[in-house]
This record gives C-alpha cells, structure tokens and sequence, in this order.
C-alpha cells in the first residue's frame, strides 16, 4: 500500500508529506519535518515530552497517528519563539533556571504557554494541575512552577502596557 | 507499531459502509489515548487490527443539545474536555462533569472521547458510574439498522460490549434531572492526577416536593466488579425513605455487599470493599444536602 499524503500546517508553514498510517505526528514532524524540539519520552501519552498544539489544543504527539492530523494546524515548540525574541514563558524558564537536563522542557513549556492562553493569572495549584501530564526526572518541578507564575505575571504586565 | 490501514470517512454512512466492505479485523478509532496505547504494546487485549476507521471527522458523533423533556444528547466523540466545560452537564449532570474532567491529564482530556472511554469497557473508567447514575441510553448504529440500549446492558466483562463488528456507539441520551435533584462522582486514587480509580462512585438523588424524603436514588460503582455497576439493591433500600443519618449508613453497607471487587495492583478487595461503604455515605450526605440546597 503506497504512503498516504497529508497536509499538516506546522507553525504557519503548510507542509505536504507522505506517511505511513502507523506513523505518528511526533514521529512525522522529527523525522520528517526535521523539527526535533519536541522529544519522545515514554511513547505511550503519560509523561508529556511530545506536547504540541493541535488546532490550538494541547496533545501528547506520540499517540497521535499522522493521518489523524490531516488538515490540521500544529504548534510546535519551535512555533513559540517569534523574530528571534523568546516566548514570555520560554524567557522565564532560562531566568529562573528551571532547566536541567532539558528533555522535558520542550513539552513543559507548551503546557504552560497552554495553560496562559486559557488562564493568565493561575495559582501555583493550577499550574501543578496543568503540568500533570508533564513528567521531569530530574524532579525539578519547584523551578518549573515558579517559572510559570513569573511567565503568567510578565505576560499579564506586558498586555496591560501593550 | 506494525502496519495497518487507515480509513478516514466524513460521514457515519461513509464508516459504516467501509466496516461492510472491509469486513473482519477492523476498529474504531476515536481519541486514541486507549487505542494506539495498545497497538504500540502490540495489541495484547485483543487481535491486532488490519485496519483502523476514523471517527474524528463524523458529524454524527459530536452531536450536544439540550431539550426540557428529552434530556441531554452527548455525541460520543466529544473530548473529556468538552463534556467537562460543557454548561449543561455542569449545571444539570454534575457527575458527568466530575469524571470527565478526572481522566488523565489535560492532554488526555483534549483527546479522549466519552464515547471512547464507554467502549474501551475498562471497570474504572471515570465516565462510566456516572452515566449509569444518571440513566443514560447508548445509541447504537450498525449494519441492521439502530437501537437504544440502557448503559448498564452495554458492557459484558473487562474490555468487552455487546458491540458487533460494524456497529459504533453514536451517542448517549440522559433524562433530563428531577426538581430538587444533584449528582456526584469521586473516585480513590493514591495521586492526585494521572492515576485510575481504586474505586470509582457516583450518586445521584432526588428529593420529594416536600424535601422529606427521597424520591429517588442511583448509585453507580466503579473498579469493583468485572463491568461498572448500579447498586441497585442500595438504592431500593433509601428509595422512599427520609434521609436519615441510620437509613444512608445501611444503604452504604448493602451497596459494600453489591461489589465484588477483586485485589490487583491497585489495591485489595478488602480494601476497595471498605472504600465502597465509606465514599458511598459520604457522597450520598453531600448529594442530600445539595439537592435540599437546590
């Protein structure tokens, strides 16, 4: 049976790409798109590495079949920073040092540039509530949180100015 | 994941008619959070597929409308996060609102589908004791035509419904609530999120006019018994009667005797047996209170 073509909108850019249908989103965007911000982690949809947007809702990528995504508008980490300036959130995680070993991160901060977009002022538990579906090994979720509120109030700041 | 084929069709007609020609060896597709879990791990719960039939893009699954005397319509391809923010199953079917916004993680509730977490069958799925608190009908659609069945005769063991090859739960109708009526569900988890229930419980009751007694009861339970159940000898116990401290506890203590919960990694059947009996008063009492609160 030959590849099946779809067309996914990734980060603005309309891409037309020739996969399997057991292949998944996550795989197509890495390995096919060669956008490899976004990780796998367990593969089975627990622990959040693969977080991305699809039609402006928050997926785990790694059990998303591709062809499942058909027509469909993709957010990907890489879609967050804009004109080389970083995303609030992004900015927030390098100050606060709320980056270890880095492998959670890409999927860490599409949660919570997910969370802001529905909820600009969260209190720390529905930041832990937001991120559950977020693991990170290094357990470093203290940094993360605080990561997240100072991103949620520079954002609030920045949009009473703006 | 090994290779399969992948069908993706607009309309319910169109899916059914590829179920037809395709033939044996064929599944659903909804959200997928159960589904391609499960053909990652090689499909051990049941024969690999050859092929997958999308239901993402039928019209016919997402339908959601409210109406005074026939109840709600919830298509079974709305997300857990749609039935949790929906108005309507917030303000009139709060139970259903409790469990659908407890199923994994935010990521998870914005792909499962209600209709999903219904067929995937398992015993604590979150859904499950409240659309059987809350009476609701499943619509069946298949190759002979469609039928309405009750939710409590759709499942027939872990993993297993009476759906034949072909056939595709469509959408549930719930009775619209009594006056003087509420609805919860909980459910014991050693965490806080990303967890399956121990034991899964909802009620849902409704006062009489004069807020004595109780005119009805539905208690539903979860993780205790190979498919989610109705304690339906609890509920004739209270059924009639004034609310009483005395009369809750006896109810909670028949519902104990209904479950037939085996041990598992989860926990114990002495230990889910006990968590019947305490999370049933509890949420009959709070229940109670906000049925008389109104």
């Amino acid at each position: 049976m030959p590849k099946r073509v779809i067309t996914l909108t990734v980060n603005g850019e309309t891409h037309e790409v020739a996969v399997e249908p057991w292949w998944t989103l996550l795989y197509t965007v890495r390995e096919e798109l060669g956008l490899t911000g976004s990780k796998e982690g367990c593969g089975t949809g627990d622990c959040g590495a693969c977080s991305m947007l699809l039609d402006g809702r928050l997926v785990t990528s790694c059990i998303v079949l591709a062809v499942e995504a058909d027509g469909c508008q993709v957010t990907t980490i890489e879609g967050l920073a804009q004109g080389g300036q970083l995303h609030p959130v992004q900015q927030a995680f390098v100050e606060k040092g709320a980056v270890q070993c880095g492998y959670c991160i890409p999927g860490m901060v599409m949660a919570a540039y997910d969370l802001l977009r529905r909820q600009p002022d969260p209190t720390l538990e529905e930041v832990r509530l937001a991120l559950a579906g977020n693991l990170c090994r290094c357990t470093g979720y203290t940094k993360i949180y605080e990561a997240v509120l100072a991103a949620a109030e520079r954002m609030r700041l920045e949009g009473a100015r703006g | 994941m090994r290779p399969f084929a992948h069908f993706a069709p607009r309309s319910l007609d169109e899916a059914l008619d590829i179920f037809r020609r395709e033939g044996e060896g064929g599944r659903p597709l909804a959200g997928g959070t159960d589904l391609v879990v499960q053909l990652k791990e090689g499909g051990h719960k049941f024969p690999y597929p050859r092929y997958l039939v999308s239901l993402r893009r039928l019209p016919e699954l997402r339908a959601l409308g409210w109406h005074e005397e026939q109840g709600l319509r919830l298509g079974a391809g709305l997300t857990m996060a749609e039935v949790a923010s929906n108005d309507w199953v917030r303000q009139r079917y709060p139970a259903l609102a409790d469990g659908a916004g407890l199923v994994g993680s935010r990521q998870t509730m914005n792909m499962a589908t209600v209709g999903g977490n219904v067929c995937n069958a398992a015993p604590s799925a979150d859904t499950a004791p409240p659309l059987l608190a809350l009476e609701a009908q499943a619509r069946i659609v298949g190759p002979q035509g469609e039928r309405l069945l009750p939710l409590e005769e759709f499942w027939l063991g872990p993993g297993e419904t009476v759906l034949r090859h072909g056939e595709l739960l469509t959408e549930f109708l719930l009775p619209p609530p009594l006056p003087r009526s509420a609805s919860l569900y909980r459910r014991h988890t050693p965490r806080q999120q990303m967890d399956i229930a121990v034991v899964g419980v909802a009620v849902a009751v409704a006062l009489d006019d004069g807020g004595r007694t109780l005119k009805k009861v539905r208690i539903a339970l979860g993780a205790v018994a190979p498919t989610p159940i109705r304690a339906r000898r609890a509920e004739a116990a209270l059924e009639g009667q004034a609310p009483s401290p005395e009369a809750i506890a006896r109810a909670a203590a028949i519902a104990q005797e209904e479950a037939r919960p085996i041990s598992d990694v989860r926990g114990s059947a002495a230990l889910r047996r006990h968590l019947v009996g305490v999370m049933t008063e509890r949420l009959l009492r709070e229940a109670i209170e906000r049925a008389r609160r109104g």
